[in-house]
């Protein structure tokens, strides 16, 4: 039995007034608020932040100044708004694919995390191959474990109905641990002193850049990823599947679709795609692996698909905006302001998505008497 | 129900409790003005005792429980209504039957003076049934005033005073007991008898298309809902089931296309054994299925009317070329689909929850035709449709049967069923009662085994 249309009074007639307001569920969100959205809630992320910036005695104007111009307005600024989107972006195409299906992958983290450590697998073992062999070497194992990895989450899902938000999140620490495991022990470079760092990759291990700057392929990547995975739903008899059993389960079941080899499925590819971005950053940027590995890149991304509404091209333009965030968090810092302000910006922002979002659910109505 | 529990608002017409006329905006007014309500399907916290499940939602004590004060309320209540409970069982531990005690106990515990249950021995043994209608007796007697639902006619005779019988939201008629026989509540239940007026054509003599034979399987609440259930529906032949909703309909449906698996019987499609094959297999030997929640599963309402017509054709070879699906292709049949059908919408790309009930139903059956089946199951494809589209809805219907399609049609009204069907089942408790032919059948005999009442006639005729 459905539920009737959901009206909720707020107030009843209130005597002396010859109106009531009432807030009903609107049947259907109108069109035009899927762009109105982002945009406000843009907004009040940032009014949100100046208060806090105000209330501890910065003047929010000025912060919010250096951050656009550092990141925006300087060539350093705009190449590392790449470098720090290019993870971003490959890791938040990666979960959106299975946000797609209902599945919340949360452990776009640990894939990361797997992701590296193959890849850096590869590149100290196998120090005598060529690029050509060397770079697709490193992404296939990269792919592999980062899969893996997701899959290690998903599987209880498909066979026994587990949570994969737990399943995936607790792998994110396993995750980090066999990384520290390994530069803290098989893998430390001697001449590194006591830090916790492989030995440098061999050159030929390197991702290629573009010109002088820091951005490597994994932007290509990225890109490329995002294109394809929004050509496979929108296109493809998989990707139709992954939309139909995204959308109603009972449905697909009802027309013979297999969900259960589709959550495995699409948490391997999901898993791939992040353990990729695990790759280009320890190939890209830092050329051997260390302890840290991401910042927290697998957490943001998750906000980044929200963001973008898991539409493929909003992720590219979303990620591009989180990458500015990290350097303008980074920028402020030579000023005395806590790079924090970036990641706090970042939090209000899903806050004010989801509650915009949830808002444009329901619409007031004035009713006269 | 609903109503009067809380849950939902009137939308006009008033209620009044012991000659005071009051509103009941939300559960809880309905509980100040002493209505309890016993599900069917109970309100239970699984992991709460007995007594924490009774107090639950109660609006005193303010913060301080003190159970074991409670607990001692709740044993006293039970013992004077002969409700043996342990107010300190978790509620997962106990039996349906004792479940439902707690449910009842919880409305006296609130001191209801009207008790409403709904279908209370749907989920009783014989025995719990007994024990149910001494307590409602003892209830009775303590001047509390008992509204019992059922569609069990030999229930009503049995426990009722007074009879009231709905139909389609009105009532049909009220009265006592003693006045009334269960042939004429029968008769009240199903409604006027309407001449019969399928097309002529009958079924071809030729073997069946759907055979099941002895099929038992489980509901989703692990009780027995098909329970040796034996049919045929041959080429060309509408075959109707009749029944009270939930007595094995939807399961029945489930089984044939694969999604509920049976315990025991065979299912086949002309001569092949499809028992407990996957839904897809069911699809591609030619079963196509209207099914009763057609938002629910029939459809992804969110996605496009596009991506709904392709539900069960994007595997096709005219639909895909190579991974990719042919959306030209798509689109073409959708177009077809809604033109022939005459499927109002705001444009094939639109939403298909856009879509009202009837225009969805013509989506959806257009769409389970068009694949050519040996045999449509159509459950409930009429409800909530308004004349113009049900009749639609049912001439389509008809059009495949002179076709030659095997149809198995599940309906509630008795009306549709007699006019479309050649043959009806009916359906009791997950059994079939007796399959009649057009003239074998009249509404009586059919409100008959509807409510469980044996046939007589038949038995008659076979001694």
């Amino acid at each position: 039995m459905s539920e009737p249309t959901a009206t909720c009074e707020k107030k009843d007639t209130v005597p002396g007034r010859s109106f009531r307001i009432r807030i009903e569920k609107r049947l259907e969100t109108p069109a035009w608020w899927n762009a109105v959205t982002p945009v406000i809630s843009i907004a009040l992320a940032l009014l949100f932040g100046a208060i806090f910036l105000k209330l501890t005695g910065y003047s929010p104007i000025t912060v919010y100044k250096i951050m656009f111009k550092d990141t925006f307005g300087t060539r350093y600024g705009i190449t590392e708004t790449l470098v720090k989107a290019s993870p971003l972006l490959l890791s938040a195409v990666g979960v959106s694919m299975a946000f797609r299906m209902q599945l919340w992958n949360i452990g776009g983290e640990g894939q990361i995390y797997m992701g590296a450590l193959a890849a850096s697998w590869v590149a100290l073992t196998f120090t005598g191959l060529p690029k050509y062999i060397m770079v697709p070497a490193m992404m296939i194992a990269a792919a592999a474990a980062g899969g893996i990895w997701a899959f290690l989450g998903s599987a209880p899902r498909a066979i026994w109905g587990v949570n994969e938000i737990l399943t995936t999140l607790m792998l994110n620490y396993v995750a980090i641990f066999w990384v520290e495991y390994f530069v803290y022990g098989p893998w430390r470079d001697p001449t590194a002193f006591l830090f916790p760092l492989s030995p440098v990759f061999p050159k030929a291990a390197w991702l290629p850049t573009f010109g002088n700057t820091r951005i490597h392929w994994g932007l290509i990547f990225g890109i490329i990823a995002a294109l394809g995975v929004g050509l496979l739903l929108s296109r493809t008899k998989w990707g139709y599947e992954i939309r139909v059993i995204g959308e109603n389960p009972s449905a697909a079941r009802y027309s013979g679709m297999n969900i259960s080899r589709n959550i495995i499925l699409v948490m391997l590819l999901s898993g791939a795609i992040s353990g990729i971005a695990g790759m280009c950053e320890v190939s890209g940027i830092i050329h051997r692996l260390q302890a840290q590995v991401s910042t927290g890149y697998g957490y943001t991304a998750i906000i980044i698909a929200f963001l973008a509404k898991l539409h493929p091209i909003g992720i590219i333009i979303v990620s591009l905006l989180f990458g500015g965030l990290l350097v303008a968090g980074y920028s402020v810092q030579i000023y005395g302001i806590p790079a924090d302000i970036a990641t706090m910006l970042q939090g209000s922002l899903l806050f004010f998505v989801l509650g915009v979002e949830a808002l444009a659910q329901y619409r007031i109505r004035v009713i006269r008497n | 129900m609903n109503i009067l529990s809380g849950l939902y608002k009137p939308d006009e017409g008033e209620i009044f409790v012991k000659g005071k006329r009051i509103q009941i905006g939300s559960p809880r007014h309905a509980i100040e003005a002493g209505i309890g309500m016993v599900h069917q399907h109970f309100r239970l916290v699984e992991n709460f005792s007995v007594a924490e499940n009774i107090t639950l939602g109660m609006s005193t004590p303010r913060f301080l429980l003190d159970m074991a004060a409670i607990e001692d309320e709740v044993l006293a209540l039970s013992k004077e209504y002969g409700l043996q409970l342990d107010p300190k069982a978790q509620i997962w531990q106990l039996s349906v039957g004792e479940q439902q005690r707690v449910e009842i106990v919880k409305m006296l515990y609130r001191r209801a003076d009207v008790l409403i249950l709904d279908e209370p021995t749907a989920v009783l043994t014989p025995q719990e049934t007994r024990e149910l209608f001494a307590t409602l007796e003892r209830m009775k007697e303590t001047g509390r005033s008992i509204i019992f639902i059922t569609h069990k006619l030999e229930e009503v005779m049995q426990v009722a005073d007074r009879v009231t019988v709905l139909r389609a939201g009105r009532v049909a008629a009220t009265a006592d007991k003693t006045d009334v026989t269960s042939r004429q509540l029968a008769s009240l239940m199903v409604g006027k008898e309407y001449s019969p007026t399928l097309p002529g054509k009958t079924a071809l003599e030729t073997a069946p298309v759907l055979t099941l034979s002895d099929v038992t399987a489980y509901g989703d609440r692990g009780t027995v809902a098909l329970d040796g259930v034996s049919l045929e529906v041959k080429a060309g032949e509408i075959l109707g089931i009749a029944g009270v909703a939930g007595n094995g309909q939807r399961e029945l449906t489930e089984v044939i296309t694969g999604l509920r698996k049976t315990t025991s019987g065979t299912i086949s499609l002309l001569g092949q054994d499809i028992t407990n094959r996957t839904p897809l297999e069911v699809i591609n030997s030619g079963v196509s299925f209207v099914p009763e929640d057609r938002y629910g599963t029939g459809m992804a309402p969110n996605l496009s009317l596009v991506d709904n017509v392709i539900l069960k054709s994007y595997r096709t070879r005219i639909m895909c070329k190579g991974p990719f699906i042919n959306y030209d292709a798509a689109r073409r049949q959708t177009q077809g689909l809604v033109e022939q059908f005459q499927v109002k919408c705001a444009g094939i790309y639109s939403r298909a929850r856009l879509l009202s009930g009837g225009n969805a139903q013509k989506l959806l059956l257009g769409r389970e035709i068009s694949s050519d089946p040996k045999l449509l199951i159509a459950a409930y494809p009429t409800r909530g449709l308004d004349i113009g589209a049900a009749e639609a809805i049912r001439s389509i219907l008809i059009n495949q049967r002179n076709q030659g399609i095997a149809i198995l049609l599940i309906s509630e009204d008795l009306e549709e069923l007699m006019r479309l069907s050649d043959r009806i089942a009916i359906m009791y408790e997950g059994k079939i009662m007796g399959t009649l032919d057009r003239d074998e059948w009249d509404i009586e005999r059919i409100g008959l085994l509807m409510a469980g009442v044996r046939d007589v006639q038949h038995e008659e005729a076979l001694t």
